[in-house]
């Protein structure tokens, strides 16, 4: 029924979480940012060593080689699964059953990027994602790993408790859901748009069965109500 | 509606979520911050996490069955997954894995994957031998693996005059930069191998081979042209480690071809899982035995003294890391999978 990536995973205290997993697009953007600072990591190791003659290049190289295969590793296993790039998108790698990663799945996912790379530019990473479900790069399906939204703290809003209406119909529960639903996104939409889909509820908008006329302006105003009473506000 | 209406079930319950909020909040700052003087956090009150958290979880089921709010379901979800990373974490006795890694366990699993170590260990030294001696007998197959110029190269490089000139092998302040250029390039290959072993072994086989006929025509010229001393005696020290650590890895990627050509009863995805973790602990020991031979390579290898020393040297390090592999870890006969 549902178009969207999220997942459920079960835990052992008997309830399921609900995750989502990041794609291509952004997972790309992040590892933008995360190959610009290691470059310029890079860059300052060889322009500071360099001044030490070839054991300066030498010390550069084994940096160099570390922060080529261990930079990710290090950030997921001390950082919440979180490189630089992935935290400026709000992502994070994580087990597929949303508890931490390991330091083997780390080590595992961080070394495989070799192969994900080929042919290139993450040319079998990218069909890899694309063929499965939750985005995985090889890496990750010999990992078991994942890379996850981070859920973003919503503004919780104040609701406006005064004004309860009791339904003029009896609504089933995914019908409640959706007024409950309707309620929180009003912030983000413009009053007109708003106004437009609430429009859609029609049978909700009747101040009773005999009335035939839709009440303009009002029609989310209205739906707020209904809300607001099937949330419990009181009369 | 349900009985306990949304409101109702918030006022209740809000007080439990914020404590456990405060204590993921608090959890989470670095060691700096908790001990910062200048701008002090109170610790919260200490809670007992299994059981805080499993209240938590069953507000969290209540609210999606009851369907409230899907902000307030968003809430909770969020605090079960936080919640969820806290309780499940590992915390391990990160030296004493180590020290059992190397004294137990990555000796026994070499043994145990002894197939595909002899499959990988074949790849490599079949054609490295064959190589040797097939050059013994047709010099000039060293310039179908190499062109004339890395060939006049290696030669120049191991030239036994050069050593008398320059009493020593090169300068000494090279020798790490020479160590950083080893371990940057050659643990580089020994990834690129595991990770290639996923297309279906295919990368794995390519780099076995192709550095066993490489090195095989490399060894088979010098010691054709009398270069035997100067060479080998370079070579053999790091080798036991810097050739075995290559084979290792090579078995470590096909260990994952395995998983997709042989799955067994499993399906492909779950044997690459469970492959892959066998094969990652292989890697562990491969990062460390080529450290190692790239800083006997730097340090040791080049150093100018009889020979014989370094022969001797060699046949040491070959004996200990064979006996390493067939006798370590033998005593104790719990799995390692247990």
């Amino acid at each position: 029924m549902t178009l969207d990536t999220l997942y459920q995973v079960n835990t052992p205290e008997g309830i399921s979480l609900r995750l989502s997993p990041a794609g291509p697009v952004v997972r790309m953007l992040a590892w933008i940012i995360d190959i610009l600072i290691r470059l310029a990591i890079n860059g300052v190791f060889f322009a500071a060593l360099a001044f030490f003659g070839k054991t300066g290049i030498g010390i550069a190289l084994i940096l160099s080689f570390i922060l080529e295969w261990f930079y990710p590793v290090y950030f997921e296993l001390y950082k919440k699964g979180q490189t630089p790039g992935k935290k400026m998108f709000n992502l994070y790698v994580s087990m597929e059953d949303a508890s931490p990663i390991s330091p083997g799945a780390s080590i595992i996912r961080n070394l495989l990027r070799f192969v994900d790379f080929l042919p290139f530019l993450y040319g079998f990473g990218f069909i890899s994602m694309l063929l499965t479900k939750r985005f995985q790069r090889l890496g990750d399906l010999v990992a078991g790993t994942v890379v996850l939204h981070k859920s973003l703290n919503y503004p919780t809003i104040e609701e406006d408790k005064t004004k309860a209406i009791s339904p003029p119909v009896a609504l089933n529960l995914s019908e409640q859901q959706a007024l409950i639903r309707f309620q929180q996104r009003i912030p983000y939409l413009t009053a007109e748009r708003a106004e437009e889909l609430a429009q859609i509820a029609t049978p909700l908008l009747l101040k009773n069965s005999s009335e035939n006329s839709i009440e303009n302006k009002q029609a989310s105003s209205r739906l707020l109500g209904i809300a607001n009473w099937i949330m419990g506000a009181k009369h | 509606m349900s009985s306990v209406r949304q409101s109702q079930f918030i006022e209740k319950n809000t007080a439990l979520w914020d404590t456990f909020e405060n204590w993921l909040d608090y959890q989470d700052l670095t060691f700096w911050k908790k001990r910062s003087k200048k701008n002090k956090i109170e610790a919260p009150e200490e809670i007992d996490l299994p059981k805080v958290y499993r209240q938590i979880c069953h507000h969290f089921a209540l609210a999606n069955s009851r369907m409230y709010n899907p902000v307030l379901v968003d809430k909770l979800n969020k605090l079960v997954v936080r919640g969820h990373h806290k309780l499940y974490s590992s915390r391990t006795n990160f030296i004493g894995n180590i020290m059992k890694y190397f004294a137990v366990d990555f000796p026994r699993l070499v043994r145990q994957e002894w197939k595909i170590v002899s499959i990988a260990a074949a790849l490599f030294y079949v054609p490295f031998i064959a190589i040797i001696i097939a050059i013994q007998f047709f010099p000039d197959l060293i310039y179908s693996v190499m062109d004339g110029s890395m060939v006049n190269n290696l030669e120049d490089m191991y030239e036994p005059e050069r050593n008398q000139r320059f009493g020593r092998e090169r300068e000494s302040d090279t020798d790490l930069y020479m160590f950083g250029y080893y371990i940057k390039h050659n643990i580089g290959i020994d990834f690129k191998m595991f990770a290639g072993g996923l297309l279906f072994g295919i990368g794995a086989i390519f780099f076995l081979v192709f550095n066993g006929i490489f090195l095989g025509a490399a060894f088979g010229h010098m010691t054709h042209i009398g270069y035997i001393d100067s060479f080998w005696g370079f070579v053999v020290g790091h080798g036991a480690f810097e050739l075995n650590a290559m084979v290792l890895s090579g078995a470590a990627g096909l260990k994952l071809a395995e998983a997709l050509i042989r799955p067994g009863r499993k399906t492909r995805g779950r044997a690459l899982i469970d492959n892959g973790k066998i094969a990652v602990l292989i890697m562990y020991g491969v990062v460390v035995m080529s450290v190692i031979a790239a800083f006997l390579e730097a340090f040791w290898s080049s150093t100018v003294m009889p020979v014989m020393i370094k022969y001797v040297a060699g046949a040491i390090l070959w004996t200990v890391v064979g006996m390493y592999f067939y006798f370590l870890g033998r005593t104790s006969r719990a799995s390692i999978h247990s």
